[in-house]
């Protein structure tokens, strides 16, 4: 039989949740764009993703197949699990562009930003001591941690800011060196909310 | 014909699923009908079952109220609290063992087993003697058989304990189509006749266990944000702890320990409950205890009270925050607070959670029911009877998988919406090898040897080939009652790979399946032969009852056509009666009830002249 054949009757069924003959529910498909029927974007308005999310909720979800066949409440199973995982994905913005990244054959995980991006490194430099002077029970080193976590939050909002800009631009050029932009900017912002999350740490 | 028609409609006559709370203090069942879910009361009429087992001196499983009057006198052949235990190991109950009289067999490192009497029986089976009193009860309410159920666990409940809870219902003879969570059936119960929009929190304190869960509630969709809680903290720590304080109290005045006696901490025990249920209401009450011919008696006031639990409560607290940090909000944004398990109607309880969530707390349906009828819904909603409710659910615990050095890697993070999958593709470290072992666990902690172990996934058979070029794609997926299925496929031919599941805690399949067994031949009477066996016994009573009329003065104030008609109906449920059809002994039953009215009628008549002669105005 055809890949894209219905599994029930047979009709071409093209790649779509339901046979249009049979409206038998067919195996799902795994790219998470492709399955919401979603233009592949990197910006993405957070009610209509949200909104997808619950009429595909309503038509998939195991619940509603517990009287149908076994074979049809495995592809259920299945299909709900990627809605989830895609809505899971593709509602945070930071994950949503790693998706897009790996799929486009950038390597995103392991080497995880362990590399201070060079313009940070006299920051990082300072922090360290100020870190090292609170945890040496020095109190005065505290009024400087708390400018440099308000110093880190706003360097977050402005790479969140610029990372939207570049969202854009892929959407309008579809260019591999916009993602490797992207790529870079999200090893920095990790960075920064790494930092931030360390001194927050301290702070408490 | 009638042939055709069935398999035309298919299986038609639509089974009916019920609602079941498995408490770890009281169990409830609840099913639904036009007017909305209601609960299911036993013959006597009583709402709950107590989560109490016990074996009689012939054997007998019996669980319920009954199991609950043998636990003063046959404390040593009764267990309650068994949902503490439900998927744990021996190894992890230790603190429960302190607290709690089980008694745990022999041997049970592999399996936890309690001694009942010369029996022994695992946590699933003495659940499952609950689910089958709860059951029976069903049925003979509703006339007619029950095999389906969802049923309720604690939303912090693990994959073992959530297997366990499965594996109780199927020992039981029902067929567990959704495990709910308990705060999250609450929640649907709260929102059935409300078409609402907004967030709520549902603040859970049951006998043995604590959840909070906020949902986000959208044109019937019930979406969970976040769930935190603690599995070792429920109602029942607080009555320990009151009933520690009252043999503390008992050993100085009377110079006598009673720790060890279990008939009289059992007396005591409630003693205290009681105590502790009253405060609610009114600001003293005193705690009275008779044992052995001596009194002790204390004045209890609240404000103690509150000062002794105020530690327990703030335990809860701190699940509450981290469960409003998840899900992204701050306390002014939750719109509701529901509230669920007998301990919510302490006074200081319902102060904690308004003044931690800024929101006057709901109390219009009973706390000790609100979970049960959340189940009916929910089972309403997987037989299809309501169609515009939806609950999306969460996992409460990361999964992840042992890597190199013992630590692991997350593959599922909590408060994921279930059903949730992930996949890893594993390889071969050294030439030739043929099995990869995976390690899965649950929890938040970086060590594998923090979390909590789930079980041990082998992928065998592999082919023989160089180290690192076997390619196995390994899918992890959550399914929609948070349990854990794994499926493997070879990348390399794309054929299936075989996975051999060795589950860390809890029973393998053919433990269960053995179970099931031995209770359908032990145990378990077919739902018919019930109902025939109840039918005859009534049967005799109203056979009994006419006999004995006919002797009397007012059988002779019948007209021979009325006698006549008694005869007959007489005669022909005795035909019934051997017959084997419960319907018909009861229509007969019916019938010589109405022919018997007038007999009936003038033997009190006759009666009330009797006695009036008798009494002197
Ligand atoms: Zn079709």
């Amino acid at each position: 039989m055809e890949k894209d054949n219905c599994w029930q009757c047979g009709h071409r069924s093209a790649a779509s949740l339901f046979c249009r003959f049979c409206n038998a529910l067919q195996p799902p498909v795994m790219d998470y764009y492709a399955f919401l029927g979603m233009p592949r974007r990197l910006k993405i308005e957070p009610g209509e993703l949200e909104a997808t999310f619950y009429r595909m909720s309503r038509l998939l979800h195991p619940d509603r197949y517990l009287r149908r066949t076994p074979r049809e409440r495995q592809y259920s199973l299945e299909a709900t699990a990627i809605l989830n995982d895609a809505y899971r994905v593709l509602r945070d913005p930071v994950k949503r562009a790693e998706y897009v990244l790996r799929q486009e054959g950038f390597n995103i995980g392991e080497q995880r930003g362990n590399d201070v991006p060079p313009e940070l490194l006299e920051e990082v430099f300072e922090l360290n001591e100020s870190l090292e002077e609170l945890r040496g029970g020095d109190q005065s080193a505290r009024p400087q941690l708390e400018q440099a976590r308000q110093r880190f939050l706003g360097m977050q909002r402005e790479a969140d800011q610029e990372l939207d800009r570049l969202f854009a631009d892929y959407d309008a050029r579809g260019d591999r060196q916009t993602l490797a932009s992207i790529r870079a900017l999200l090893n920095r912002r990790r960075y920064i909310s790494n930092l931030a999350g360390e001194v927050e740490k301290e702070l408490l | 014909m009638s042939q055709i028609f069935q398999i035309d409609f298919g299986s038609q006559k639509k089974a009916r699923v019920v609602g079941i709370d498995l408490g770890t203090t009281n169990s409830l069942a609840a099913y639904m009908d036009a007017a909305g879910p209601r609960i299911i009361p036993d013959a006597a009429g009583r709402r709950i079952v107590p989560s109490v087992v016990s074996l009689t001196e012939d054997g007998e499983i019996t669980a319920g109220e009954p199991a609950r009057n043998l636990l003063l006198s046959r404390p040593e052949r009764t267990v309650y609290s068994v949902k503490r235990l439900m998927g744990r190991g021996a190894a992890d109950v230790q603190d429960e063992l302190r607290r709690f009289p089980f008694h745990i067999a022999p041997g049970s490192e592999a399996v936890l087993r309690l001694q009942l009497g010369d029996r022994q029986f695992t946590p699933p089976e003495i659940s499952a003697a609950i689910l089958r009193q709860l059951k029976k009860n069903a049925e003979a309410f509703l006339g007619e058989p029950v095999n389906q159920a969802v049923i309720t666990v604690p939303a912090y409940f693990n994959d073992a304990q959530r297997q366990a809870t499965k594996d109780a219902g199927r020992i039981a003879g029902l067929e567990v189509l959704r495990l709910v969570n308990e705060p999250t059936a609450a929640a649907l119960a709260y929102g059935l006749d409300k078409r609402k929009q907004g967030v709520v929190a549902v603040y859970d304190l049951g006998g043995g266990t604590f959840d909070i869960s906020i949902l986000k509630l959208q044109d019937g969709i019930f979406e969970v944000l976040a769930t935190n809680g603690d599995t070792h903290l429920g109602g029942d720590d607080i009555d320990n702890l009151l009933l520690d304080i009252a043999l503390e109290d008992i050993q100085s005045e009377w110079s006598l320990s009673l720790a060890r006696d279990s008939a009289a901490v059992q007396i005591l025990r409630r003693a205290v409950i009681e105590a502790k249920e009253k405060l609610s209401f009114v600001p003293s009450v005193n705690l009275e205890f008779e044992f052995e011919g001596r009194k002790y008696q204390r004045e209890l006031t609240r404000e103690l009270l509150e000062r002794l639990i105020r530690p327990i409560i703030d335990r809860t607290l701190g699940p509450c925050r981290a469960c409003l940090r998840d899900a992204g909000l701050t306390p002014e944004q939750i719109d509701e607070v529901v509230l669920v398990g007998g301990s919510t109607r302490i006074p200081l309880v319902r102060s904690a959670v308004e003044t931690l969530f800024r929101a006057r707390p709901h109390t219009e349906l009973n706390p000790d029911e609100v979970v049960a009828l959340g189940a009916a819904v929910q089972a309403a909603i997987l037989s299809g009877d309501v169609e515009d409710k939806l609950l999306l659910d969460v996992t409460p615990l990361s999964l992840g998988i042992e890597t190199m050095g013992g630590v692991v890697s997350k593959l599922i993070h909590r408060n994921s919406t279930i059903p949730a999958s992930a996949t890893e593709v594993f390889t071969t470290a050294v030439d030739g090898q043929r099995n990869v072992l995976i390690h899965v666990v649950q929890g938040e902690r970086e060590l594998a040897k923090d979390c909590r172990s789930l079980a041990r996934f082998d992928l065998k058979d592999i082919e023989p080939m160089p180290a690192g070029m076997a390619r196995i794609e390994v899918r992890f997926l959550i399914d929609a009652n948070g349990i854990l299925n794994v499926t493997a496929r070879d990348l390399r031919t794309g054929k299936e790979q075989s996975v051999d599941v060795k589950p860390s805690y809890g029973l393998t399949d053919e433990q269960v399946e053995a179970m099931i067994r031995e209770s359908i031949e032990s145990a378990e009477e077919d739902f018919a032969e019930r109902q025939v066996r109840e039918a005859r016994l009534e049967a005799d009573t109203i056979l009994a009852a006419v006999d004995k009329a006919k002797s009397n003065p007012a059988w002779e104030e019948l007209s021979a056509e009325e006698r006549a008609a008694i005869d007959l109906a007489l005669n022909e449920l005795l035909l019934a009666y051997h017959s084997g059809d419960y319907l018909l002994i009861r229509a007969q039953i019916d019938k010589l009830n109405t022919v018997t009215m007038k007999l009936a009628e003038n033997m009190m008549n006759s009666a009330v002249r009797t006695a009036l002669k008798g009494t002197s105005i």
